[in-house]
C-alpha cells in the first residue's frame, strides 16, 4: 500500500498537533524554560497477537454505510486485511421494468435510482432518448437543463458533505448542508412540484417551463450559497482532526483509477483528468466557462477538496446559465413525440389524436441504439437504450458510476484501520439505489 | 514532502490541430464519420471483424466471439489506440427470438477522446459464454458478475463469477432474459417464503468462514452443506 | 384470508377480548396516560432507510422540519436501543430477512412506521420480481405514510398519528405487546396452482390494477 505524506499548512491555536496537522500521539511535557517537549513513549508492552484474524460484518444496518451496503472485513486487530463487499440489497429490477414502459414512463424511474441526482438523471435519460428519436431540443430547453444538472450536482454534493462530516464526527455541517438543500428544494418545488424525485424532463423538452420569480430566487441562491460553502470550508478544511483522518487514505494512482473505471471526483482526485462535460460534451457545456478540479494525491482528502471546489464551480455555471437563458419555447414543436399543450389537445383534432396516441401507445423511435453519458456528481453516468421500433425499449441499461467506483473498495481499504474504512467509504460517494438498481 | 501523482490528462495524445470537443448537433441516424479505430481493427484483424456500423454517431464493431479478448487487449495495449477505460459490459436480448443475444463492451480512449462499442453476437441455442476482460480492465469485475446474474452469460477467465444483485441461491432464473416474466416465475407468497427462509446470520461464504476459523464451530449439517458447494449467502 | 378457514386454526385461536373495558380503575388509566405520554414524546427512531425516502427522512431530521422537537433527535442505529422502526424506502426480497431480523432484535414496546409508497405497498412502479409488495408482509406496521417520497410534513403527520395511537394504548391489554412471531409450522394456505388461478388476469401481481403488463 502506497502512502503519501504531505505537509498541510495549518495555523492552529491548539497544542498537541504536529507539523502535519495530525494529533500528537505522544504525551507532551513542559520543560524548565516553558517549551513544549515531546516525551518518548515507552516501549510497547503488549504481546504481539498473531494469526488471529477476525471476521466482522459492517452493515447492512449501519449509519455509515450510506444505504444497504454490506462489507465483510477480515481484521488483524484494527487493521483491515481483506474486504469483501456485498451489494444487491436494494436491487429493484429497474432495467427489467424499463422494458415494459414507454420512454416518458421511464423518466420517473431515473429519479429513483440515483435519488440524490434526480434532475441530472432525468436530463441524462432525455438526452439519450432524444438522440434515439433523432430530435434536437430548443435552446431554452438546453439552458434549463444545464441549470437542472448543476443544481442537482450541488444538492448531491451537499448530501455527500453532510453525511461524510457525520461519519468522521462533525455534526454541524450536516445541518448547514441540509438547510441549503431546502433552498434548492424550494426552487425545484416551484418549478415542477416535487422536492426530491422531480421527473423534470420529457422526451423533447421539459415537464414545465420555469415559473415567474424563479430566476430571482435562483439568483439569490447563487449569491448566498458560496458564503455557506466558505463557512463549511472554514470549519473543516484546515481542521487538524479532519486532515488527520483523511490524508493518505485510500490512495489510487491515475492509471489504476482508469483501469478500475473510476470516474467523477473519485477519478479526478487521483489525477485522472476526465470529465464528460469537457471531453464528450453535451448541452453546449463547451461554451460555459468553468474549471475542473483535479487532485494529485488520490486520497480521501483530495476527493473532499475536489468536491468542495465543484460546489463553487457549479455555482459559477449556474450564474452563466441564468445570464444566457434565452426566450422561446421549451418543448419542441413535434407533437408526435411530446404532448401538445392541453388547450390545443381539447380543441384541435390533430392535437387530440397526437395526445391520444402518445398516452395510449407512446412515441416510437426508429430502430437503433444509443449510449449517452453525462457527468453526474458520482461520475460517468450512462444510459444505453436499444430500440426495436416499438414504444418500449428492448433494453435499457444504466451505467452506474457508483457501482464501478465501489468495486475498487477492496483495493483501497486493505492495510488501513477500521475507522479509515468509514472515511474511505464516505469518500466514494455511493448511492445504493444506483449501485443495485 | 508531497509526492503527488502526475495527472493523466484526457486528450493528451491529440495534437494541437485536433478540433476541440463539441456537443453533437444534428447527428444523422446512419452514416457519419466512423471512429478511426474501426478501420484500424479491420486492417489488423481482418476476418474477425464481422461488421462496422455507425448509428447516431456511435461506432459499433461486431466481432467474432473467439477473437474478442485479443481484440480488446490490442485496443488496450496498442499505442495508437490506447483504450484505457472500460465504461460498461452488458448484454442485450431482443424480443424477436430469431435475433442473437449480444454482449456489448463500451470502451473509451481517454488520450484520444474516442468512444467505441464492441459487440459479440451469440446465436440462440449456443452456449452463453464469452471471454472475460478482467485481466485487462479491473473494472470489469463487477460488471461481468452483474451480466452473469442478469443474463446467465458466463465469462471465461473471471476470478469469482457469482451472483451479485440477487442472492446466490436465487432459483427463479436470470431476470433480464426475455422469457423471464416481469414479476418472476413463482407466486408472491412463494417468493416471500424463499426470501425469508434465508437466515441472514448464515450469509457467509465458506471462504469468509475459513478466515474466521469459525468453520469448525458450525453445526455438522451446515459444514456438510458448505462442503458440497452449497453457498449460504452471496 | 377470506377463503376457507382451516378448522384446527379456528379452534386453537384465542378469543381476542380485551378484558379491561368499563371497569378499569381510575388510577390505572392515569398511569397509562402518564406512561404513554412518556413513550410517545420520546420515541427513539431507528431509520431503516434504504432509498429516496431515507433522504426525506434526513431532511425531516434536519433543521427546517426538526424531528428533535418530537423527542426523536436521538436516532438509534442499533435496534436494541430503538423503539420505532421507520422503514424508509423500497425493500427487495434480498433485504426481507434482514428487516425481519432487525424487527425481532428490537425489544418491546416497539412500533413501526412504513414510510413511503414502496414500503407500504411496493409502490405500483416497483411491482416486479425483486421488490416486496409492502413490508407488512414481513413485519407488523402501525402507521403507513403514503408519498413518493412523502413530504416531511407528511412524515410528521404520520408520526403524530402514531403518537395518538401510543397515547390510546392500555397497559392491561396483553395483546398489544404480542410479538406476532410467524408460525414455524405453518404452510401455505393455498397451493401455488390455486394462487395462480386466482391471480390469473393480472399475472403474478398483488396490485390488482394492472391492465396489462
Amino acid at each position: 500500500m502506497a502512502t503519501t505524506k504531505r505537509t498541510v499548512e495549518v495555523s492552529l491555536s491548539t497544542t498537541g498537533v504536529d507539523a502535519d496537522g495530525r494529533p500528537q500521539r505522544s504525551p507532551l511535557a513542559v520543560d524548565d524554560s516553558g517549551n513544549l517537549v515531546v516525551v518518548e513513549s515507552p516501549p510497547s508492552m503488549e504481546p504481539d497477537l498473531e494469526g488471529e484474524h477476525m471476521l466482522i460484518n459492517l452493515g447492512l444496518q449501519h449509519p455509515a454505510t450510506h444505504g444497504v451496503l454490506r462489507l465483510v472485513l477480515e481484521l488483524d486487530g484494527e487493521t483491515v486485511v481483506r474486504c469483501i463487499p456485498h451489494v444487491g440489497y436494494l436491487h429493484c429490477g429497474f432495467e427489467k421494468t424499463g422494458e415494459y414502459r414507454q420512454y416518458n414512463q421511464i423518466i420517473p424511474y431515473t429519479d429513483r435510482e440515483d435519488y440524490l441526482n434526480s434532475p441530472g438523471n432525468n436530463v441524462a435519460f432525455s438526452l439519450g432518448a432524444e438522440r434515439l428519436f433523432g430530435i434536437e431540443i430548443t435552446e431554452r430547453c438546453k439552458v434549463l437543463r444545464v441549470i437542472a444538472c448543476e443544481l442537482s450536482r450541488i444538492i448531491s454534493h451537499l448530501v455527500w458533505l453532510g453525511t461524510t462530516c457525520i461519519d468522521i464526527g462533525a455534526y454541524t455541517p450536516f445541518l448547514w448542508a441540509f438547510q441549503q438543500r431546502e433552498e434548492v428544494y424550494e426552487l425545484l418545488e416551484m418549478w415542477v412540484g416535487a422536492r426530491l424525485t422531480t421527473t423534470l424532463t420529457r422526451v423533447g423538452g421539459m415537464a414545465a417551463d420555469i415559473p415567474d420569480g424563479f430566476t430571482e430566487k435562483l439568483s439569490a441562491f447563487i449569491h448566498k450559497f458560496p458564503k455557506v460553502v466558505d463557512e463549511i470550508d472554514r470549519v473543516i478544511t484546515r481542521n487538524g482532526i479532519w486532515v488527520g483522518r483523511t490524508v493518505g487514505l485510500g490512495v489510487m494512482s491515475p492509471e489504476e483509477a482508469a483501469n478500475y473505471g473510476l470516474s467523477g471526483p473519485m477519478g479526478r482526485a487521483s489525477g485522472l483528468a476526465f470529465d464528460v462535460r469537457r471531453d464528450f460534451p453535451y448541452l453546449d457545456y463547451e461554451t460555459y466557462d468553468f474549471d475542473i478540479p483535479v487532485g494529485t494525491n488520490g486520497d480521501v482528502y483530495d476527493r473532499f477538496l475536489v468536491r468542495m471546489e465543484e460546489l463553487r464551480q457549479s455555482t459559477r455555471i449556474l450564474a452563466q446559465a441564468l445570464e444566457r437563458l434565452p426566450d422561446g419555447p421549451v418543448n419542441i414543436a413535434d407533437h408526435r413525440v411530446i404532448l401538445p399543450p392541453k388547450s390545443k389537445a381539447t380543441s384541435d383534432m390533430e392535437s387530440m389524436i397526437h395526445h391520444f396516441k402518445q398516452v395510449m401507445e407512446g412515441p416510437r423511435p426508429p430502430i437503433g441504439e444509443c449510449y449517452v453519458a453525462v457527468e453526474s456528481p458520482k461520475g460517468e453516468k450512462g444510459y444505453y437504450m436499444v430500440s426495436d421500433g416499438s414504444a418500449k425499449p428492448v433494453r435499457w441499461r444504466i451505467r452506474p458510476p457508483s457501482f464501478v467506483n465501489l468495486s475498487a473498495i477492496p483495493r483501497m481499504v486493505e492495510g488501513h484501520l477500521l475507522s479509515d474504512v468509514i472515511a474511505i467509504n464516505a469518500s466514494i460517494d455511493i448511492v445504493m439505489g444506483e449501485i443495485d438498481r | 514532502m508531497s509526492s503527488g501523482f502526475t495527472p493523466v490528462v484526457s486528450g493528451s495524445a491529440l495534437d494541437a490541430s485536433a478540433p476541440a470537443p463539441a456537443s453533437p448537433k444534428n447527428v444523422p441516424q446512419r452514416g457519419g464519420a466512423a471512429n478511426p479505430s474501426a478501420e484500424a481493427l479491420r486492417q489488423r484483424f481482418g476476418a474477425a471483424i464481422k461488421a462496422v456500423d455507425v448509428v447516431w454517431g456511435e461506432t459499433t464493431v461486431v466481432v467474432d466471439r473467439t477473437a474478442a479478448h485479443d481484440i480488446i487487449k490490442w485496443l488496450h495495449d496498442d499505442p495508437s489506440q490506447r483504450y484505457d477505460y472500460l465504461s460498461d459490459v452488458t448484454a442485450v436480448e431482443f424480443r424477436d427470438f430469431e435475433q442473437p443475444l449480444e454482449v456489448v463492451w463500451h470502451l473509451r480512449s481517454l488520450p484520444y477522446r474516442r468512444f467505441l462499442r464492441l459487440k459479440v453476437r451469440i446465436e440462440r441455442g449456443s452456449v452463453l459464454d464469452v471471454p472475460s476482460v478482467w485481466d485487462i480492465y479491473k473494472g470489469a469485475d463487477w460488471l461481468e458478475r452483474e451480466c452473469f446474474d442478469m443474463f446467465g452469460i458466463t465469462f471465461a477467465g473471471h476470478p469469482d463469477l457469482r451472483r451479485i444483485l440477487m442472492w446466490e441461491q436465487y432459483r427463479e432464473g436470470y431476470p433480464l432474459r426475455k422469457d423471464f416474466p416481469l414479476r418472476g416465475r413463482f407466486s408472491r407468497s412463494e417468493q416471500l417464503r424463499q426470501a425469508l427462509a434465508a437466515n441472514p446470520e448464515a450469509r457467509y461464504s465458506k471462504e469468509e468462514l475459513s478466515i474466521a476459523d469459525a468453520f469448525d464451530d458450525l453445526p455438522k449439517d451446515m459444514q456438510r452443506r458448505l462442503s458440497t458447494g452449497e453457498r449460504t449467502g452471496e | 384470508m377470506g377463503l376457507t378457514s382451516r378448522p384446527d386454526q379456528t379452534a386453537s385461536r384465542e378469543p381476542r377480548v380485551v378484558e379491561t373495558t368499563g371497569d378499569e380503575p381510575w388510577i390505572t388509566t392515569r398511569l397509562d396516560a402518564f406512561v404513554n405520554w412518556g413513550r410517545k414524546n420520546s420515541l427513539w427512531p431507528m431509520p431503516f432507510g434504504t432509498a429516496c425516502c431515507a433522504i426525506e427522512f434526513m431532511a425531516t431530521a434536519a433543521s427546517k422540519y426538526d424531528l428533535a422537537r418530537f423527542g426523536m433527535e436521538r436516532q438509534a442505529f442499533s435496534p436494541r436501543q430503538a423503539d420505532l422502526l421507520i422503514c424508509a424506502g423500497r425493500v427487495p426480497f434480498k433485504l426481507a430477512p434482514v428487516l425481519r431480523r432487525i424487527w425481532q432484535q428490537m425489544p418491546q414496546p416497539k412500533w413501526c412506521i412504513s414510510m413511503g409508497a414502496c414500503a407500504s405497498s411496493g409502490n405500483g412502479i416497483f411491482d416486479n420480481y425483486a421488490v416486496v409488495q409492502g413490508i407488512d408482509n414481513i413485519i407488523p406496521v402501525d402507521v403507513y405514510v403514503p408519498g413518493c417520497p412523502p413530504r416531511p410534513e407528511g412524515l410528521l403527520y404520520g408520526i403524530m398519528m402514531l403518537q395518538k395511537k401510543v397515547a390510546n394504548e392500555r397497559a392491561a391489554d396483553p395483546s398489544l405487546r404480542n410479538e406476532m412471531e410467524p408460525d414455524p409450522t405453518s404452510q401455505l394456505y393455498l397451493p401455488p396452482s390455486v394462487i395462480d388461478e386466482i391471480s390469473e388476469p393480472f399475472g403474478n401481481s398483488v396490485q390488482q390494477t394492472r391492465s396489462g403488463l
